[in-house]
């Protein structure tokens, strides 16, 4: 095994997603060969080669700094689930 | 207007119609938004359609100039627009409302197109089925018992049923042309920052791509025109070297065509194959040379690919998180509401792509995993460099096979991330991607892969327009054959 179920808790606290001991135990399994699957490219001899940054020649895009109109405020909070006063509302960041 | 027949009819063909005075923008709108709504075999090519807002698009295209003014278009889902709503596939994003349009799509605004409403996607673009939508699976028209491809399977089964003259689609490993390939249309992948991808939510910021999905490779080279430059608001995207054009020559004198080992081994359907060779030997025929190359790292890059692109998805969809926009599931503490949201907001294939992405690059495996990827990349790019010194087009197949059944792979997600193994490479390597229908096994859809260095767009385009001609495919599916002269289908 690749992959334990501690693992599989630990990744989804880092990833922020809620899963249950039963959730554990069959994303251990999946991953598990999905993993396998990938690990092969350990087969391949990769000393000195470089890793690809980008797929293009790209280099040095800079953008004049200059003011441009954004976002106005109701926009921005249009698609928000909870406004209170006009502001993004979240539940207490410590329980 | 004497109803028009929409079964078959392309962008070209819609085109005609409008400046023939046949038909008006909004009478051709309503006709496809009726057909649509009939969906009479429950294709399921959109996740929403408005005629409100398809009504004053074509409105605003009566008056607009241009040759396309007026021509109705699908818009995959995964491209923000403003008068619609986008989803991606995903309950997370249900009812979201973006208050901007891509940038690809303000383009075909631009030009007078008139979106009939949002095609249906795999999640986030992530499937090779359409199997994973929050909004339900699509169907193949030519068979509603198999899938279309994924992720554009809306897109492509819109264009295949004639529920849209055209669409336009995304490719992040395939998800332009497989499933143009298993349903019988053209679609192409452009080069790497080709068509700016503001407005596109993010899947794999390093190898998403938007493109046309068309029935003919001439509308293909259009939709390319309409959307292709350089973006500021995307600082990766170049815009194409030169203006697109394709060369119609009924002959490929001179021609090399490379065909890798890898891409017709036994990974592919021997009935797939036998359709290539039968393409090879009319492009020979036509005065096309094949030459043998060989992509040595190809195999590697289905592996390449599920940790690069899981890993980049994992950072982009962090955004969704119940604060700014979509679903909330309500909870007394901050992280709690975060893990709720995300666990019923997400499918099981997002989570697990995300739970890949997340171990990817977590302390102690990033360099394991997702930098040693990038470095298999390098190699599949050099594979290709080199492989361009012997050849001018790489071709094979799309999909190792025709459409599967609907379930048949969805218990297993390595068989179904093997659906892109022709395709991967391509993405990962920037290059631009095409396929077209070639050939019929056991009455579906083969699709023809043509691959060109990066920028080489028109030679992609025509050498498919020679081949498209030799091929003679009829687009439209046997089934809806008779059914589309009645009006029906």
């Amino acid at each position: 095994m690749t992959i334990s179920a501690d693992d599989v808790r630990h990744v989804a606290r880092l990833a922020r997603l809620h899963i249950t001991d039963d959730d554990a135990t069959r994303i251990t399994g999946e991953l598990d060969r999905i993993l396998d699957h990938v690990g092969r490219i350990a087969e391949l001899d990769l000393e000195g080669v470089e890793p690809t940054t980008h797929v293009l020649d790209l280099h040095g895009v800079h953008a004049a700094d200059e003011p441009h109109e954004c976002l106005d405020h109701d926009e921005a909070i249009a698609n928000a689930p909870r406004v209170t006063d006009g502001q993004f509302s979240v539940p207490r960041m410590q329980s | 207007m004497s109803a028009p027949d929409l079964t078959a009819l392309d962008a070209a063909g819609a085109a005609k119609l409008l400046a023939g005075g046949e038909a008006t923008a909004v009478e051709l709108a309503e006709a496809y938004l009726e057909r649509i709504a009939a969906d009479s075999d429950g294709i399921n090519a959109y996740i929403h359609v408005d005629a409100a807002a398809t009504g004053a698009q074509a409105e605003a295209a009566s008056d607009a100039s241009g040759p396309w003014a007026g021509v109705p278009i699908a818009t995959k889902d995964l491209l923000s627009t403003s008068d619609m709503p986008t989803t991606c596939g995903s309950r997370i994003l249900e009812g979201f409302r973006p208050v901007y349009d891509a940038t690809a799509v303000a383009a075909c605004r631009q030009a007078g197109l008139v979106s009939l409403g949002k095609a249906n996607m795999d999640e986030f673009a992530m499937g090779s089925s359409n199997e994973t939508s929050y909004f339900g699976p699509v169907r193949n028209p030519w068979d509603p018992s198999r899938v279309p491809g994924g992720s554009s399977g809306g897109s492509a089964a819109a264009v295949a049923a004639g529920h849209a003259p055209w669409a336009l689609g995304s490719d992040t490993g395939g998800s332009i042309r497989q499933p143009a390939a298993l349903c019988g249309i053209v679609g192409l992948k452009p080069t790497y920052g080709a068509v700016s991808r503001f407005g596109l939510v993010a899947f794999a910021s390093s190898l998403d791509q938007v493109g046309p999905m068309t029935r003919t490779v001439d509308d293909c080279a259009v939709l390319l025109s309409i959307i292709a430059g350089r973006d500021p608001r995307d600082a990766t995207s170049t815009g194409l070297h030169e203006p697109v054009e394709v060369t119609r020559s009924e002959r490929l004198d001179g021609v090399r065509l490379g065909l890798p080992r890898q891409f017709m081994d036994e990974g592919i359907d021997p009935q797939v194959r036998e359709v290539i060779d039968a393409n090879l030997r009319q492009a020979v025929e036509l005065g096309a040379a094949v030459v043998d190359i060989d992509l040595p790292h190809a195999e590697y890059a289905l592996s390449a690919y599920y940790l690069i692109a899981p890993a980049e998805a994992s950072a982009n969809l962090a955004r969704f998180d119940g604060v700014r926009y979509g679903l909330r599931v309500d909870a007394d503490d901050i992280t709690s509401m975060y893990e709720q949201t995300r666990a019923e907001g997400f499918g099981p294939e997002v989570q697990r792509r995300i739970m890949i992405g997340t171990y990817a690059l977590s302390s102690g495996y990033y360099d394991a995993f997702y930098g040693q990827a990038q470095k298999v990349r390098t190699l599949i790019a050099e594979d290709f460099r080199r492989a361009f010194e012997r050849c001018d087009v790489i071709v094979g197949p799309t999909s190792p096979s025709v459409a599967f059944g609907v379930g048949e792979r969805m218990d297993d997600p390595l068989a179904m991330y093997a659906s892109d193994i022709c395709t991967i490479p391509v993405n990962l390597a920037g290059l631009p991607g095409m396929s077209i229908p070639s050939g019929l096994v056991d009455g579906l859809p083969v699709g023809f892969q043509l691959i060109g260095p990066a920028f080489s767009e028109n030679r992609l385009l025509s050498t498919a327009w020679t081949l498209e001609q030799a091929f003679g495919f009829d687009t439209v599916p046997e089934r809806l054959r008779t059914a589309g002269a009645a009006g029906a289908g």
